[in-house]
């Protein structure tokens, strides 16, 4: 690793790669994504199904099985993974800024647990309270609550964290810590409460999926975590400030206090959207930014738009291996994140340990 | 430039600096110098503008700290603190770079890179530029954090000033003298310098005047000759001190 970071020249150079690099493996995860599956397509499917899309030319019949499946399943699913893998990738990375911790991830800040506890609330307590209306508020029941839900959690977390006025990192953290067992807690009751049918719902939120994915969904998750997105990427210099800490930060012109704030909503939002329409996917804001930082360096000009494609692009592939897999069955997006992400985080421990 | 007038710091009910006034002017080093608890380094946090005083005032340029845009501080005074690690892996170079951070979206923008290797020179780091922060020995990386604070202060209106906290804690005698030596060239170059020491000899070499902090109270501030003498230190420190042409000796026998 020292010999990389020895040469300051490729450094710089590479750098200028990262955006159309970062972009090429975005767009090849998503062409794979599109096209393959337990339902194969093919390129010249897909070529006619954007022709007929685009009003270019009408679609033949032959490729009309694949046009329903890239219009109907694929695309959305494939253009949702790829909003909510880049919205925990930039959050895990400014997290990790922000709590100047290499193993910081959006969980920390409670928006997971959070969500969480909303939508099992919403599961559990949903059908008995809305009746027979339940299934036609179910659609979007669910995810404006596990929203709602995440959004509280880290607003009682920055809340319980700030002393006098001051959100000093190890008191958010341990805020974080004590809100996320809380939830955890109230989960749980609500698990105890649950009949069969619910507990199977539950856990199947927990793991995540995109099997969920509709196009009528897609605005909403492109407004919650694009515009996070942008900001967040707005805060790459004083996030690169305090990664010096944050006396040195102040000491830089930094507004400390208004930046840790904004950043942790932000993330929180971005977070949140996801959750809200996927269940729980994690690991991917945890093992992004570290790859991103590997190739690229700190600078989270790079680090946040990086870790942004980057963890497009992987949910994209997680959620592919995980229709993939067990076809006709689907593996939770859940799962497989944490069979990746599991394994590096070790190696991640391991390495710290070592004193790299 | 920048100057405390009666500062008065609590934290609780304890006073940590009481009625302290001191004022740096430009092309003057001022050490400060104390027991450990004196103070010293809350003095460089309200200079700083990192604290606010519970009474009296700290003001640059005649407007209270408080009332500045921080952007607008970090232009005109830089801060090397104790010890600063990074959260993640950095070249010493992209270190050194972020002292221009708060010139970013002025014209003095498209000097950065110009600075920071002017910086890097300046504190005798440039062969360093590539490596590690991470690999830096102690006094590599001080220098380093230096080289930061020279490029922020690069294109400042003048007066600037530079407050550094205990910069040779972690250095030996040949890089600590360069530094103070450093110190000194800054500071013929205009800068306002305030550089907290514990080392007196450091402080008599580096010092137009030295400002001796006990308790929390500003027991002395004048030309090296007239404070560091045997009275003012054993009063201060509590042990003996054997004071000559060649430096300054604590009694280290008498102690124990």
């Amino acid at each position: 690793m020292s010999a990389s970071l020895a040469a300051p020249l490729p450094r710089e150079r590479r750098a200028l790669a990262l955006l159309p690099l970062g972009l090429l493996v975005l767009a090849g995860a998503m062409l794979a994504g599109v096209l393959l599956g337990p339902a194969r397509i093919s390129a010249a499917g897909l070529f006619a199904t954007l022709a007929d899309a685009l009003g270019l030319a009408p679609l033949p019949a032959e490729h009309a099985r694949d046009a329903a499946v890239l219009g109907v399943v694929r695309a959305p699913r494939v253009l949702m993974a790829a909003l909510i893998g880049a919205g925990l990738g930039a959050a895990g990375a400014a997290m990790q800024g922000l709590f100047r911790n290499p193993l910081a991830d959006p969980g920390l800040i409670g928006v997971s647990a959070g969500a969480a506890l909303a939508a099992v609330a919403a599961i559990v307590l949903g059908g008995s309270l809305f009746g027979a209306a339940a299934g036609l508020v179910g659609l979007w029941l669910l995810p404006l609550a596990a929203f709602a839900g995440g959004l509280l959690a880290t607003l009682l977390m920055a809340r319980l964290g700030t002393v006098g006025g001051v959100a000093s990192v190890a008191t958010l953290l341990l805020a974080g810590v004590a809100v996320n067992a809380l939830a955890g807690a109230l989960t749980g009751v609500l698990v105890f409460m649950a009949d069969d049918r619910q507990v199977r719902d539950i856990t199947f939120w927990t793991l995540g999926s995109l099997a969920g994915a509709r196009w009528a969904q897609l605005p909403v998750v492109l407004a919650l975590v694009g515009v996070p997105l942008l900001l967040l990427c707005a805060l790459a210099r004083p996030l690169n400030a305090l990664l010096l800490g944050e006396a040195e930060a102040f000491h830089l012109g930094v507004r400390v206090e208004a930046v840790k704030r904004l950043a942790v909503v932000l993330a929180a939002v971005a977070v949140a959207a996801g959750v809200a329409f996927t269940g729980l996917i994690g690991f991917v804001g945890l093992v992004v930014p570290h790859l991103v930082r590997l190739g690229f360096g700190a600078d989270h000009r790079l680090v946040l738009p990086g870790a942004a494609l980057l963890g497009g692009a992987l949910l994209v592939l997680a959620d592919l291996a995980a229709r993939s897999l067990a076809a006709p069955a689907e593996l939770p997006v859940g799962v497989v994140t944490a069979l990746l992400g599991a394994p590096f985080f070790l190696w991640l421990l391991r390495r710290r340990g070592a004193g790299a | 430039m920048i100057a405390a007038e009666g500062a008065t710091f609590r934290a609780g009910r304890r006073a940590l600096l009481a009625d302290v006034s001191l004022a740096l002017a430009p092309g003057e080093v001022v050490a400060v110098v104390g027991p450990n608890g004196a103070g010293k380094s809350t003095l460089l946090r309200l200079m700083a503008g990192e604290a606010a005083p519970a009474a009296g005032r700290v003001a640059c340029e005649g407007r209270a700290l408080a009332a500045w845009h921080p952007l607008a501080l970090a232009r005109r005074r830089a801060v090397v603190s104790q010890h600063v690690a990074l959260a993640f892996p950095m070249r010493a170079a992209d270190v050194a770079g972020l002292g221009r951070l708060p010139w970013h979206g002025t014209p003095e923008a498209a000097r950065d890179a110009a600075a920071v290797e002017r910086a890097l020179a300046a504190a005798g780091v440039a062969h360093l530029a590539g490596r590690a922060y991470a690999t830096l020995s102690g006094g590599e990386r001080q220098r380093v954090q230096i080289a930061r604070a020279l490029a922020q202060l690069d294109g400042a209106p003048r007066p600037a000033a530079l407050l550094l906290d205990e910069p040779t804690a972690s250095l030996d005698a040949r890089h600590a003298a360069a530094l103070l030596a450093l110190v000194r060239r800054l500071a013929a170059g205009g800068l306002a310098v305030m550089v907290v020491l514990h080392d007196l000899n450091e402080a008599a070499f580096v010092a137009d005047r030295i400002a001796v902090l006990a308790e929390g109270r500003l027991v002395a501030c004048d030309a090296p000759g007239r404070v560091l003498t045997a009275p003012v230190l054993e009063g201060v420190y509590g042990i003996g001190f054997r004071v000559e042409q060649g430096g300054i000796l604590p009694r280290y026998a008498e102690c124990c």
